[in-house]
């Protein structure tokens, strides 16, 4: 593997084994030492054209804990206010030495038309394209499933046995995408629970069930129910009546915690609207995994990196 | 063509031997820790630290190391899996670590073991141990028990089988 674009590249036994080393990773980050030699001498530029905080920190964490160098780039205050193209911004960090490219787009696709059209040599990885993919996102979410229900059982086991409800922005969710298609590919059963104006096209081909309201999704006992974040700033109006009306029917409620098992788990991928697609009490509750994810980012990264630094890639 | 040069009476007698030593040499020491090269220094490791409890009951344990992210040919080479790696609750520090492997080669792997280890902790004596080893060291490293040396071609493969994850002991040259 040379590149991470897309979790459909991925294979089962792909997925398994950077899961796996992500555990190795998970394991090095709880020592006194937390940092290893294996990326000395490699530089990894984030390059962001669009705002995040936690994407970017973790992977500045996992690059720096694989004692690699690290340069940041972000769009704003940069050449690209003045006209500068994606090619020309990639060539000229490449060329400053950077043997990773983190690349954040705004818009779909980005990566990989970088591989595509050559204009890079380095390695690249896809850390969010526009309303497509998010797969670092999808492999983290994966590990925190893994080590959350299987426990010891975790190491060398997909997620055939385990059902997943996603529910909120489905359409405008790279998140809910690259998760789409890697828990199919780690043999999960998906539901989709959303309102319609909030479900894309073409959903019938992401091997996952479509349901038109959360309890519904909920009488099944999921095993998983992953809350996606409202994402207002993409959002014009009209895609729900209101606010309050998408927290009472879609948003994660004590109530409809209470009634899941105890060992079903809560995921966000954050940042939370609390209130809004997750009570405050449900994200705080001991069957939330939203600070086991973000520890998971860490090691899921540290894992990629590793896997795409070998020499068949 | 193979050709067995161990059997499994002759690894027996040499883990054995190599247990004698690591008794007599921990004279006054307190506190042994074998930790074990995957995959296959993991199951000499427990083999060694069972013969040295038998021989001279006291304070043995056993761990794993894995020392794959401490390689220096990982760009070099297709990715390999990490091994989990596992230190016994009470640590290295202080303590006697034998690290063991089984065929002690160029000595990168025993290299990438000391390092990976200093990230670990701060153990008062380290030695390495390994069942054959085949000369043609790359680095200045030698083994403080040795099995069984072996003066081999670099064209020659030493196949090392040990029951616990090959069904058979058995050190064969091809």
């Amino acid at each position: 593997m040379k590149h991470l674009l897309s979790t459909r590249d991925l294979s089962r036994d792909d997925a398994v084994a950077i899961l796996d080393t992500a555990l190795d990773m998970a394991e090095v980050r709880q020592r006194d030492v937390k940092k290893l030699p294996t990326l000395r001498g490699k530089t990894v530029a984030n390059v962001f054209f669009e705002d995040s905080t936690r994407t970017r920190l973790s992977f500045e964490a996992a690059a720096l804990a694989l004692s690699a160098d690290v340069t940041t780039f972000t769009a704003q205050g940069s050449s690209v206010s003045k006209g500068e193209s994606l090619k020309d911004t990639l060539q000229t960090i490449e060329a400053m030495g950077a043997d990773f490219i983190v690349l954040r787009h705004q818009h779909s696709g980005a990566a990989q038309a970088v591989v595509d059209n050559r204009w890079v040599d380095a390695h690249m990885i896809n850390a969010g394209d526009g309303t497509h993919e998010h797969p670092t996102q999808a492999l983290l979410d994966a590990m925190t499933m893994r080590s959350r229900l299987k426990g010891d059982a975790a190491r060398g086991s997909d997620l055939d046995d385990i059902s997943i409800t996603i529910v909120g922005d489905v359409v405008h969710s790279r998140v809910a995408r690259s998760n789409a298609w890697l828990l199919h590919t780690l043999g999960a059963s998906v539901t989709f629970a959303a309102p319609r104006t909030l479900i894309p096209r073409g959903i019938d081909h992401w091997g996952a069930k479509v349901v038109d309201t959360l309890d519904e999704a909920l009488d099944e006992r999921p095993d998983v129910v992953m809350c996606l974040r409202i994402q207002r700033e993409r959002m014009s109006s009209g895609f729900f009546p209101s606010e309050t009306e998408y927290s009472t029917v879609w948003g994660m409620t004590p109530a409809r915690l209470a009634a899941l098992p105890d060992t079903s788990i809560v995921m966000h991928p954050g940042p939370m609207n609390r209130g809004l697609e997750i009570a405050g009490s449900v994200a705080d509750s001991a069957q939330s995994t939203v600070t086991d994810q973000v520890t998971n980012g860490v090691a899921t990264r540290m894992a990629v990196l590793y896997h795409l630094m070998g020499a068949d890639s | 063509m193979t050709r067995i040069v161990l059997s499994k009476p002759d690894i027996d007698r040499a883990l054995k031997r190599i247990a004698h030593e690591i008794v007599e040499s921990q004279r006054g020491e307190s506190g042994l820790v074998f930790l074990g090269i995957p995959t296959r220094g993991i199951h000499l490791a427990q083999r060694l630290a069972a013969l040295v409890a038998e021989i001279e009951p006291q304070d043995v344990s056993v761990g794993t190391l894995d020392v794959t992210m401490f390689r220096d040919d990982l760009a070099a080479k297709s990715t390999r899996m990490t091994v989990p790696t596992e230190i016994p609750a009470s640590g290295v520090d202080g303590r006697t670590v034998v690290l063991v492997d089984d065929v002690l080669y160029s000595g990168r792997t025993a290299r990438s073991a000391l390092d990976a280890l200093t990230a670990i902790g701060r153990p008062s004596i380290v030695r390495l141990a390994v069942l054959v080893d085949r000369g043609h060291r790359e680095l200045p490293i030698r083994a403080d028990f040795v099995g069984k040396n072996l003066p081999t071609s670099t064209s020659e493969r030493v196949n090392l089988s040990l029951v616990e994850s090959d069904g058979v002991d058995e050190v064969s040259i091809a």
